[in-house]
């Protein structure tokens, strides 16, 4: 009897799997099946194309620098210290992660919009952050980042604190203990957080469009050149979001390999 | 996304009406009516809707390229009502709309901020430096944009065009950088300058550009309510939104 009834569940749960799995790969594989893959490569060879996932390449690499050289000193300060409000400070970094793209974009349209004293103390200096590529640098370090700081900061937590001490008996400043000891401990965790963070920028949308516009080649990433062709140009859409997969699938992947094969096995 | 979001909910309404008896809640047992409108209606249409007596009208606002595209691609609507007429004529020619009507017409112009202008004629934006904010290719107010400075000649046209800083996917993009000051001017539609609400001004164009664009309206061919559905065609022709467009500013095609 209750073989009979584990049976039932088994099954219950096998039936559930299938649904899940095909409801979520069936619009991912529809993308590379909708259209011969010679016409979405000979779609990509269009300028606007190439223009677009150059400038997405730029952009996003610019925005993980930035995360990456304030993000990874702000994570270690976090996790290694307590002190009042720290819980408080996490919170507000992490804000972003939840926030709506288009409350993104009117928030930084509020704070650094042209009409802005910050927005206009940048165009006096030369580098107008609306309609610049700059604004679209921006955009995709606001939303990303929390991505990256949230997985260095438990990254950070996770190093035997006795690894940091005995490196300070050593003689070692708390500098080189830092870059020499935590740093190199908390990589994987590390080299996760930029995973998703990339995989953020790569696909911001509503935040650049609204705060950064869409040009061809100075703002217009390739999300935005995909909602460009979306109704004009279906195919070039289509190839645009298959390299997007392709991407996002390298980049899943690439963290699953870094975290250890034991992810990969399941 | 936004627009991404109004697809979704699109599918959910339209999900909702193959249920007939979520209209009995409601009252009077009215046949539930899916429309797609080009942006520049939201105003009116939203103002005319619940005083339509005929149907329960469930309105969705996007570019119009982008609802021919939800139809070619299947969404279910029954009526089409767009800001250009070459776009339902094209849906026509592919059997997916039934003949349309041009119902109604709006002016394209030039948009300023309504204080401290930069910009405060035609000939003024082809001066290098002036940001210029104009509707994406493809997208109803872009090509009619687009159209308007062919009228130029090449030579200005391509001066203006150079001064383009951003191609916006639909016409609120295009108000939203002049209302934020990150432009100077933009290509909007007349009614949109009389909604953004006194931000701003509108420079009109010399007559012989014909910057006037008619809008014309149809029949789904796989509506679910099509005699419903011309109705209200009829009602954006002669009846209680035909006058709600007038008072947005729309003029008679």
């Amino acid at each position: 009897m209750s073989g009979l009834r584990r049976g039932w569940f088994a099954v219950a749960l096998a039936v559930a799997l299938a649904a899940v799995l095909t409801f979520l790969t069936l619009p991912v594989v529809a993308i590379f099946v909708q259209q011969p893959p010679g016409d979405l490569i000979a779609a990509l060879g269009e300028e606007g194309a190439l223009d677009a996932l150059w400038l997405s390449l730029r952009t996003t690499s610019a925005a993980l620098a930035l995360i990456l050289m304030a993000g990874t000193p702000a994570a270690y300060l976090l996790a290694t210290r307590r002190f009042r409000g720290r819980a408080a400070v996490i919170t507000l970094i992490e804000l972003p992660l939840v926030l709506p793209p288009a409350v993104a974009g009117i928030a930084l349209l509020a704070a650094l919009g042209p009409a802005t004293v910050l927005g206009r103390a940048a165009g006096d200096a030369g580098a107008p952050l609306s309609l610049a590529t700059a604004g679209v640098v921006v955009a995709l370090t606001f939303v990303a980042a929390p991505f990256y700081l949230r997985q260095a900061i438990a990254a950070f937590e996770a190093v035997d604190p006795t690894l940091l001490d005995a490196s300070r008996t050593l003689g070692a400043s708390p500098a080189r203990t830092w870059w020499r000891v935590a740093v190199p401990t908390a990589l994987p965790g590390l080299v996760a957080g930029t995973a998703l963070a990339l995989g953020r920028a790569l696909g911001e949308f509503g935040a650049t469009l609204m705060f950064a516009g869409s040009f061809q080649g100075i703002t217009q990433t390739v999300p935005l050149a995909i909602y460009d062709r979306f109704a004009t140009d279906f195919t070039a859409a289509l190839a645009l979001s298959a390299v997007l997969v392709a991407v996002s699938a390298g980049i899943l992947l690439s963290v699953k390999l870094v975290r250890g094969p034991d992810v990969l096995r399941g | 996304m936004r627009r991404l979001l109004a697809l979704a909910g699109l599918l959910v309404v339209a999900g909702c009406g193959d249920d007939g008896t979520l209209a009995v809640g409601a009252g009077a047992k009215k046949p539930q009516l899916v429309v797609s409108a080009a942006s520049s209606m939201k105003q009116a249409l939203t103002t005319c809707a619940p005083d339509y007596a005929d149907a329960d009208l469930r309105l969705q606002f996007a570019g119009s390229d982008e609802l021919a595209a939800q139809i070619r691609q299947g969404v279910p609507v029954d009526v089409l009502a767009a800001a250009s007429t070459a776009l339902p004529d094209a849906l026509a020619a592919e059997g997916e709309l039934g003949a349309p009507v041009s119902f109604a017409s709006n002016e394209l112009v030039l948009a300023v901020p309504a204080e401290k202008a930069r910009v405060a004629s035609l000939a003024e934006l082809e001066q290098p430096g002036i940001k210029l904010v104009i509707g994406a290719e493809g997208v109803p107010v872009g090509d009619y944009t687009r159209r308007v400075l062919d009228q130029l000649g090449p030579r200005r046209r391509d001066a203006v065009l150079a001064n383009v800083r951003s191609n916006e996917p639909d016409v609120r993009g295009v108000v939203g950088k002049l209302t934020q000051g990150a432009a100077d001017a933009g290509f909007v539609y007349a009614t949109d300058v009389e909604a953004a609400g006194g931000r701003l001004a509108a420079i009109e164009l010399p007559e012989a550009l014909d910057a006037t664009a008619t809008y014309g309206a149809g029949v789904v061919t796989a509506a679910k309510q099509p005699e419903a559905a011309e109705a209200f065609v009829d009602d954006l022709l002669a009846g209680g939104c035909h006058e709600a467009l007038m008072a947005a500013g729309f003029g008679v095609p």
